[in-house]
C-alpha cells in the first residue's frame, strides 16, 4: 500500500445546515482521499455539496462528524488561518482598500517574513500570473479576468501544499474562461501543489482534472479520471450529467436482450432479471449510421460544425436521439435513416 | 407632449419647496438686517455675527453643544458600532434586538426625558453634563447604527474569510480589513449621530444644569425675550453646521467600497 500521506483526506464527514424541520442535511457520509499534485475536481449542479466540502477543506464551516486530515494532520479542528491551505474565492475576494501588491503580500506579511522577502515573493507571485505591471492598481481598477489572476497569486503567494479553488472561472465570458482554463494547467504544474477544483461545468472539469468526484445529493457518486467517468458512468445522473447523451427506457425480454419502447430490441442488460425497465445509454459519437441498422429513425435536424455533424433524429416512438457523424455525412431532413447501436457502447442502468 | 411626466409634476413640487423652505430663507435673510425689529428690511450687515460672537453666553452654549455632540457622537458610535458587529450573524431574537436599538427613533422623546428625568433625580445624578451625555448617547444610537449596520451588510462575506484563509486570527482580520471597510459607515454614523445631539433640544432642555446650557436651549430662553436678529443669526449658523456635517455624512457613506 502507499504509505506516503494523502494531500487531503476526507473521511466520513457530514454536514447539515440549519435545526429541526428546517434541517438540511449537505453532505452525508463523505470519503475521498485527494493525491500530492493532483488536481481533483469536484463536480456537481448547484446543491450538490461541493463547495460546502470545499469549505470545509478550507476550515470556513465546522463538520458535524467524520475527520479531514491535511498532509497526514488532522485539521477539522483548527481555524482557517491555522490550515496550510488558500482559497480562491469565487467572488475573488480581493481586499478593495488595498492595491494588488498589497493583496498578494497580505499573507506574506502575516507569516513574519522580513520586509525584502515578502516584496520578492509577492512580485514573483504576480510575475507567475503575469500581473506584475499592475501591482499599483487598486482592484476596482482591474477587469475580471485580471482580478481573477490577482486572486489566484495572493492564493499562490504564501506557497499553500493545497490550492483550493471555488467556481474561480464561472464570472468569466467563455474566451476568458478558457484562456484561463489552459492557464491553471500550467500555473499548477509550475507551483507543484495540489488543486482541488469546484465547478458545475463540467466540460470544465474534463479539460482540467487528473480525477474528478461527481456529486450529488450530498454523496460522492463516482470518483475517477475525466475518461473513467465519461466513457464508463456508473450512474444514470452522471452519464447525463456529463457531455451529451441518449438515454433509451426499455425492458428486459430476455437473457442479455432489452427491448426497447421504440420498439427494437437489443443486446443488452445482461444480469439484469427478465421484465425489469431499464435504461440504456449511448452516447451520440458512439451510435453509428448503418444500413440495416437496429433503430428506425427519421432526420429532424442536421447541425453542420465543420469537425462533425449532430443529428437529431425521432425514434419510433417519438423519442430524441442525437447523433455526431463524420462531417461529410449528411443526410436530408426528413430522411429515414437506420442506427446501430454497438453494444460496447451501450451502458444498462436500471430504472 | 411628455407622456412620461404627470400634469402639474413641477408646478406641485416647487410649491412644496417653497412651503419646506420659505420660512428657513427668511430667517437667513433677516439675520443680515441691520434693523433691530426682525421682521422690517433696512440694510445689509454683519452686526449680529458680531454681536453673537462677543457675547459670552452664546459662547459657552455653543461649546456646550460642541462637547456634548461630540461625547455623544463618540459614544453612540462606539455602541453602534458593537451592535453592528454583532447582529451580523444570525441568531434566535436578532430581530427584536435591532428593533429595541432602534427604537428611540420611534420612542416620544418628551417621554424618555421625563422618564431620564425622573431616574437621575432619584439616584441622585447631578443634572448638566454628566446627565445629558449619557441621555444623549443613548438616543443617537439608532443614527450612529443604521449606516454602520447598511455597510456591514453590504460587505462580502467572502473578504473576511479570505483574510482568514491568508493566516489573518479574527483580530488581524477586523483591524486589517473589516475595519478599513467599515470605516465611511463609521465616519457617516458619527456625524449623523453628533448632528443629531447638536440639535436636540427636549432632552437637553430637560436635563441641562447651570453653566450647562446648549445653543438650542438658549435660543428657547432667549426667544421667550423677543425675537431678535442675534436668534437669526445664530440659527443661520447651526443650520450651516447642521448641513454641512449631514452633506459629509452621506459623502462619508457613497465612499467608494
Amino acid at each position: 500500500m502507499n504509505s506516503a500521506p494523502s494531500a487531503i483526506a476526507v473521511r466520513s464527514v457530514s454536514k447539515s445546515f440549519g435545526r429541526g424541520d428546517a434541517m438540511v442535511r449537505v453532505l452525508s457520509d463523505v470519503s475521498v482521499e485527494i493525491g500530492v499534485r493532483e488536481f481533483f475536481t469536484l463536480l456537481g449542479p448547484s446543491g450538490c455539496g461541493k463547495t460546502t466540502l470545499l469549505r470545509l477543506i478550507a476550515g470556513f464551516e465546522e463538520l458535524d462528524s467524520g475527520d479531514i486530515l491535511i498532509d497526514g494532520v488532522r485539521v477539522d479542528h483548527l481555524p482557517p488561518f491555522r490550515r496550510p491551505v488558500n482559497t480562491v474565492f469565487q467572488s475573488y475576494a480581493l481586499f478593495p482598500h488595498l492595491t494588488v501588491a498589497q493583496n498578494v503580500a497580505f499573507a506574506l506579511e502575516l507569516q513574519d517574513l522580513p520586509r525584502a522577502e515578502v516584496r520578492r515573493r509577492a512580485g514573483e507571485a504576480l510575475e507567475m500570473v503575469r500581473m506584475g505591471a499592475l501591482a499599483a492598481r487598486k482592484p476596482a481598477e482591474l477587469s475580471g479576468g485580471q482580478q481573477q489572476r490577482v486572486a489566484l497569486a495572493r492564493a499562490l503567494a504564501p506557497r499553500p501544499k493545497v490550492l483550493l479553488l471555488d467556481e474561480p472561472l464561472s464570472a468569466l465570458d467563455l474566451k476568458l474562461r478558457k484562456e484561463m482554463q489552459i492557464e491553471l494547467k500550467q500555473l499548477q504544474a509550475e507551483a507543484g501543489i495540489t488543486f482541488v477544483f469546484v465547478t458545475h461545468d463540467q466540460e470544465e472539469a474534463l479539460t482540467l482534472s487528473d480525477r474528478i468526484a461527481v456529486m450529488q445529493g450530498g454523496r460522492i457518486l463516482q470518483l475517477g479520471t475525466p475518461r473513467e467517468i465519461y466513457e464508463r458512468p456508473a450512474h444514470r445522473f452522471v452519464a447525463d450529467f456529463i457531455g451529451e447523451i441518449n438515454l433509451l427506457e426499455g425492458q428486459v425480454s430476455g437473457h442479455g436482450k432489452v427491448r426497447l419502447d421504440c420498439g427494437a430490441e437489443i443486446s443488452a442488460g445482461a444480469g439484469q432479471a427478465a421484465g425489469a425497465r431499464v435504461t440504456v445509454a449511448i452516447r451520440p459519437e458512439r451510435a453509428r449510421l448503418v444500413r440495416g441498422g437496429v433503430l428506425q429513425a427519421e432526420v429532424t435536424h442536421v447541425a453542420y460544425l465543420g469537425t462533425a455533424t449532430i443529428m437529431q433524429l425521432r425514434l419510433a416512438d417519438g423519442g430524441p436521439f442525437l447523433l455526431r457523424a463524420a462531417a461529410d455525412d449528411l443526410p436530408a431532413i426528413g430522411g429515414r435513416v437506420q442506427v446501430d447501436l454497438p453494444s460496447d457502447a451501450l451502458q444498462v442502468f436500471a430504472a | 407632449m411628455n407622456l412620461r411626466r404627470l400634469p402639474l409634476t413641477r408646478e406641485i413640487g416647487l410649491g412644496v419647496l417653497v412651503y419646506l423652505y420659505v420660512p428657513v430663507v427668511v430667517l437667513i435673510v433677516y439675520s443680515f438686517n441691520a434693523n433691530r425689529t426682525a421682521t422690517v428690511w433696512t440694510e445689509f450687515s454683519l452686526d449680529w455675527y458680531r454681536k453673537i460672537l462677543a457675547n459670552p453666553s452664546i459662547r459657552e452654549a455653543t461649546w456646550n453643544s460642541l462637547v456634548l455632540a461630540a461625547a455623544a457622537g463618540i459614544g453612540s458610535t462606539l455602541l453602534a458600532l458593537a451592535a453592528a458587529l454583532g447582529t451580523k450573524t444570525r441568531f434566535r431574537g436578532r430581530g427584536l434586538v435591532e428593533a429595541v436599538l432602534n427604537a428611540p427613533l420611534i420612542l416620544p422623546e418628551v417621554v424618555v426625558a421625563v422618564a431620564t428625568l425622573m431616574l437621575f433625580v432619584a439616584i441622585g445624578v447631578e443634572l448638566g453634563m454628566a446627565a445629558m451625555i449619557p441621555a444623549h448617547i443613548a438616543f443617537c444610537i439608532p443614527f450612529a447604527f443604521l449606516p454602520i449596520k447598511a455597510r456591514l451588510d453590504g460587505m462580502n462575506p467572502s473578504l473576511e474569510e479570505a483574510a482568514q484563509d491568508l493566516y489573518a486570527n479574527r483580530l488581524i482580520t477586523f483591524r486589517r480589513v473589516t475595519l478599513p471597510l467599515l470605516w465611511p459607515g463609521i465616519l457617516a454614523g458619527f456625524t449623523l449621530a453628533f448632528v443629531t445631539s447638536l440639535d436636540d433640544f427636549l432632552t437637553s432642555f430637560f436635563l441641562s444644569g447651570p453653566g450647562s446650557t446648549t445653543l438650542p436651549v438658549y435660543i428657547f430662553s432667549a426667544i421667550r425675550a423677543g425675537i431678535t436678529p442675534e436668534i437669526n443669526a445664530i440659527s443661520t449658523i447651526m443650520l450651516i453646521v447642521s448641513v454641512a456635517l449631514v452633506v459629509t455624512s452621506f459623502l462619508f457613506g457613497r465612499m467608494r467600497r
